[in-house]
C-alpha cells in the first residue's frame, strides 16, 4: 500500500468505530482506532434508581449480550445486600448464560468473522456459495435464541431476571422440549469446529497476558475468581485494584490496563487457555481432534475457541435443560439493606465487572461497569502496530482487510465499551 | 427488475434492533432474495451508494454528528422507518433529558473536552419527517418483517395500537395489579411484546411506549393504590419509554413523592 488507510465505519462489528493508518516515508506513522459510538450515560440514570431496575437497565447497554449484563448486575447487587440465592436459581442462571453463548458465538463465528476467512464480504454472499454452511450457523443461533426466549421471555432484553433470582420459573415442559434441538446444536457445533479447523488463519502470534474467570470445579462463565496467565489470582472485590482504566482522546471508550501498565486480553481465547482442563469432555475431545490446545497466541484463532465453547455450552445446556426441575421459590426473599458489592461474569466477549453501592431505601448511589471490549482496546491497538509492518506491504485493499480482520477477530462490542464510560460519573 | 434497496443505520443505541433483523433466522435468506441490503454495516462490508428505497434506522439522536447524519439519510431515502423505542421516543438514554446537563458534564469526565454530545436524546421525528415508526425495546421481529414486506409491495403497514392490558384479558392472564398488587404499565402501554412481563408475574415497564387513546390520569391513580416502595410508579413511566409525551406526562404528575396528587391515595 502507498496511501493512508481510512476506514470511516468498521463493518461486521457491534457498534461504531473507525480506523486510520497514517504512513510517513513508507513506514507507519500513526494508528488511530477512533470509537465514535456515542456515550449514553447509563450511570447517570442508574443513580437514584431502585435496585430492582438495574438488570432491566444494564441489559440495554448491549443488545447482543444482555444476559451477561443482567448476570453481573444481579450478582453485584446480591453481594451488596447479602442475598444468597438457591442452587436451583444458580443452575437456571447458568443455563440462561449458555443460551447467550450459543446465540452470540454463532453470530460471531458465522456472520461476523467467517467471511474474512473465506474471502466474502458478508454471510449474505457466502450463503450463495455455501448455503448449508450459513444455514447451519443461523439454525445454531436460532436455538440459542429459542432457549433465551423460553427462559427470559424474549432473546433481546429478556424480562425474567431479578435481584434474588427469576420473576417466574420457566415452564419445565418447554425447557425439556428444547433438548432435541440442543442435541442437534451440539452436533452442529462439533461440525463447526471441524470446518473452522480447515480455515486459513493469518500467521501471527503475540506474547499476551490472558485474563479470565476461573473456578475449581467448572469452566467459569457465571462467576469465579479472576485469574491471569501471569499466575496472579484475585477475588472479584480486588478487580479495580489490579485492572485500571484511563480515558483516551479520540475514543468514547475508556481503555483498561494492568497495574504494571501492561495490556491484557480477555475473551474466548483467554478462557480456553486458562480453563482448558475444565471444559466438558466432549469439548475437549473436539479440540483434541483438531490439534487445538493451549497455549494459543494467535488472536485470529479466537474463532476456534468460540467454536469449542459452542460444543461446551450446548453440551452443558443439554444436561442443565434435561434435568431442569423448578423447586422452591423462583426468587429468594430478602430485606433491603445498604451495602456495596461487585459482581463479575464471563460475557461472551470476556470479563464483565460491575460494582454498586445501594442505600437503605434500596436506591443506587454508585455504579461502575467494566465491559470486556474496553479491556481489550489497548491490546487491539498493540496488535494493530504489530501487524502493521507486514500489512502495509500488501496492496491497498488487502492491507485494509488485514487490519479490519484483526479487529473483527476480537469480536469487539463497541456499543458496550462506550457505555462503560458513562459509569465514571461520580456524583458527590 | 431491480430489488428494492434497504439501508440499515445505527445511531445511539445498543444494537438490539439491528440484531432483531439478524434474528429472523428462518426468513433472512429469503429476505435477501427480495430486497437488496445496500448498506448494513453490522452484517456486511460492502456499501452501495444511495439513494435507497427504505432506510431502517435504529437509535436516537444524541450527538451533533448524528443530528446531521439523519438529515443526510432523509435526503437519501424514499421511506424512513424508525426502528425501536430509541428511534421513536429517544430510548432509555433520554433519561438524560430530565437531568441538568451541566451536572453530568461537571461530574463525569476526566477530560470532557474529548467528547461531543447533545443535551438531549431525541427521536428522529424531532429532526426529520419519519414515514413509519416501529416501537419496542426491542421491536417485534415479525412486525418488522411485516413492515418490510408491505413497503416492498407498496402497501401501508398497519400495526396494532391497543394496550398490553387488552392482550392479557384475551389470553386469560391474571391481572398482576388486581391479583398480586403489582404496579403494571400494561393499561398504558402499546401491544407488541406478547405480554411478556405480566405472564411472568411482574409489571409491564412500557417497552413499546404509550398505547393510543389511553388515559394517563386514571392509570397513574390506579397504580398508586398498589405502589410498593416510594417512586415505584414514577419509575415505570420514567423507564424505557420515558420521553414519549404521554409517559412524560405521567411521570410529571408524580414529580414530588412528598406532594401527593389531589385525590391520590398515597
Amino acid at each position: 500500500m502507498n496511501q493512508d488507510i481510512h476506514i470511516p465505519a468498521l463493518a461486521r462489528v457491534e457498534g461504531e468505530g473507525a480506523l486510520t493508518i497514517r504512513l510517513k516515508d513508507g513506514a507507519v506513522d500513526e494508528i488511530l482506532l477512533n470509537i465514535y459510538e456515542p456515550p449514553r450515560f447509563f450511570e447517570g440514570f442508574l443513580h437514584g434508581r431502585y435496585f430492582q431496575d438495574v438488570p432491566d437497565f444494564t441489559a440495554r447497554i448491549c443488545g447482543i449480550c444482555p444476559v451477561a449484563y443482567q448476570m453481573s448486575s444481579v450478582q453485584a447487587l446480591e453481594a451488596a445486600m447479602q442475598v444468597t440465592i438457591t442452587p436451583e436459581i444458580r443452575l437456571l442462571r447458568r443455563l440462561f448464560y449458555c443460551a447467550e453463548y450459543i446465540e452470540s458465538h454463532a453470530l460471531h463465528v458465522y456472520l461476523l468473522q467467517a467471511p474474512d476467512l473465506v474471502g466474502h464480504e458478508s454471510a449474505i454472499t457466502l450463503a450463495a456459495d455455501a448455503p448449508d454452511l450459513v444455514k447451519r450457523g443461523l439454525r445454531l443461533k436460532k436455538i440459542g435464541n429459542e432457549l433465551l426466549r423460553t427462559i427470559g421471555g424474549r432473546s433481546i432484553h429478556p424480562v425474567n431476571t431479578c435481584v434474588g433470582g427469576f420473576y417466574h420459573w420457566p415452564d419445565a415442559g418447554a425447557i425439556h422440549d428444547l433438548v432435541p434441538e440442543l442435541e442437534w446444536a451440539r452436533q452442529a457445533s462439533i461440525e463447526t469446529v471441524r470446518w473452522a479447523a480447515g480455515l486459513n488463519y493469518p500467521d501471527f502470534e503475540q506474547d499476551y497476558e490472558f485474563v479470565s474467570l476461573n473456578r475449581i470445579e467448572e469452566y467459569a462463565i457465571y462467576d469465579g475468581d479472576i485469574l491471569s496467565s501471569s499466575g496472579k489470582r484475585i477475588t472479584p472485590a480486588e478487580f479495580e485494584k489490579h485492572y485500571l482504566e484511563t480515558q483516551v482522546e479520540r475514543s468514547n471508550a475508556l481503555h483498561s490496563h494492568t497495574l504494571g501498565n501492561g495490556t491484557y486480553f480477555v475473551g474466548p481465547l483467554a478462557r480456553f487457555n486458562l480453563n482448558y482442563k475444565k471444559l466438558r469432555t466432549m469439548a475437549r475431545e473436539s479440540a483434541r481432534e483438531i490439534g487445538f490446545k493451549p497455549p494459543v497466541h494467535n488472536p485470529y484463532k479466537g474463532l476456534l475457541a468460540r467454536a469449542i465453547e459452542l460444543v461446551h455450552t450446548t453440551d452443558l445446556a443439554i444436561e442443565l435443560a434435561g434435568s431442569y426441575q423448578p423447586q422452591g421459590a423462583s426468587h429468594v426473599e430478602f430485606d433491603v439493606i445498604p451495602g456495596e458489592g461487585c459482581g463479575v461474569s464471563e460475557a461472551p466477549r470476556g470479563v464483565l465487572y460491575h460494582r454498586y453501592i445501594v442505600d437503605e431505601q434500596g436506591l443506587i448511589r454508585f455504579a461502575r461497569i467494566t465491559p470486556p471490549t474496553a479491556q481489550n482496546f489497548a491490546q487491539m491497538e498493540a496488535d494493530l502496530w504489530a501487524i502493521a509492518p507486514t500489512a502495509i506491504k500488501l496492496p491497498q485493499e488487502e492491507a485494509s482487510l488485514a487490519f479490519e480482520h484483526l479487529l473483527r477477530s476480537y469480536d469487539p462490542c463497541i456499543s458496550c465499551s462506550v457505555h462503560f464510560l458513562e459509569l465514571r460519573i461520580e456524583k458527590r | 427488475m431491480n430489488k428494492p434497496t434497504v439501508a440499515v443505520y445505527k445511531f445511539s443505541s445498543c444494537d438490539g434492533c439491528q440484531l432483531t433483523l439478524l434474528n429472523l433466522e428462518d426468513e433472512l435468506l429469503d429476505l435477501v432474495g427480495t430486497v437488496e441490503f445496500a448498506y448494513f454495516l453490522e452484517a456486511r462490508r460492502r456499501m452501495l451508494p444511495g439513494p435507497y428505497d427504505i432506510a431502517l434506522v435504529e437509535g436516537s439522536v444524541t450527538t451533533p454528528r448524528e443530528a446531521e447524519h439523519i438529515q443526510e439519510i432523509r435526503r437519501q431515502s424514499k421511506i424512513i422507518v424508525g426502528l425501536g423505542t430509541c428511534a421513536t421516543a429517544g430510548g432509555i438514554q433520554a433519561l438524560r433529558n430530565f437531568t441538568s446537563v451541566a451536572d453530568l458534564a461537571l461530574a463525569v469526565y476526566e477530560h470532557p473536552e474529548y467528547l461531543s454530545t447533545l443535551a438531549k436524546s431525541t427521536p428522529f421525528s424531532e429532526h426529520v419527517k419519519v414515514d413509519y415508526e416501529l416501537p419496542g425495546c426491542p421491536p417485534n421481529k415479525y412486525q418488522l418483517l411485516e413492515v418490510i414486506r408491505t413497503l416492498v409491495q407498496n402497501r401501508k403497514p398497519i400495526l396494532p395500537t391497543h394496550s398490553v392490558c387488552l392482550d392479557c384479558k384475551r389470553r386469560g392472564i391474571a391481572c398482576v395489579i388486581v391479583a398480586y398488587g403489582i404496579p403494571c404499565l400494561g393499561p398504558a402501554t402499546r401491544t407488541g411484546c406478547g405480554v411478556l412481563c405480566p405472564a411472568m408475574q411482574r409489571g409491564c415497564y412500557g417497552c413499546f411506549g404509550p398505547a393510543q387513546g389511553m388515559d394517563v390520569n386514571s392509570v397513574v391513580r390506579s397504580l398508586l393504590f398498589v405502589e410498593r416502595h416510594p417512586g415505584e410508579v414514577k419509575g415505570l413511566f420514567s423507564h424505557i419509554s420515558n420521553y414519549a409525551p404521554a409517559f412524560r406526562q405521567g411521570a410529571a404528575m408524580l414529580a414530588a413523592p412528598s406532594n401527593p396528587l389531589p385525590g391520590g391515595q398515597k
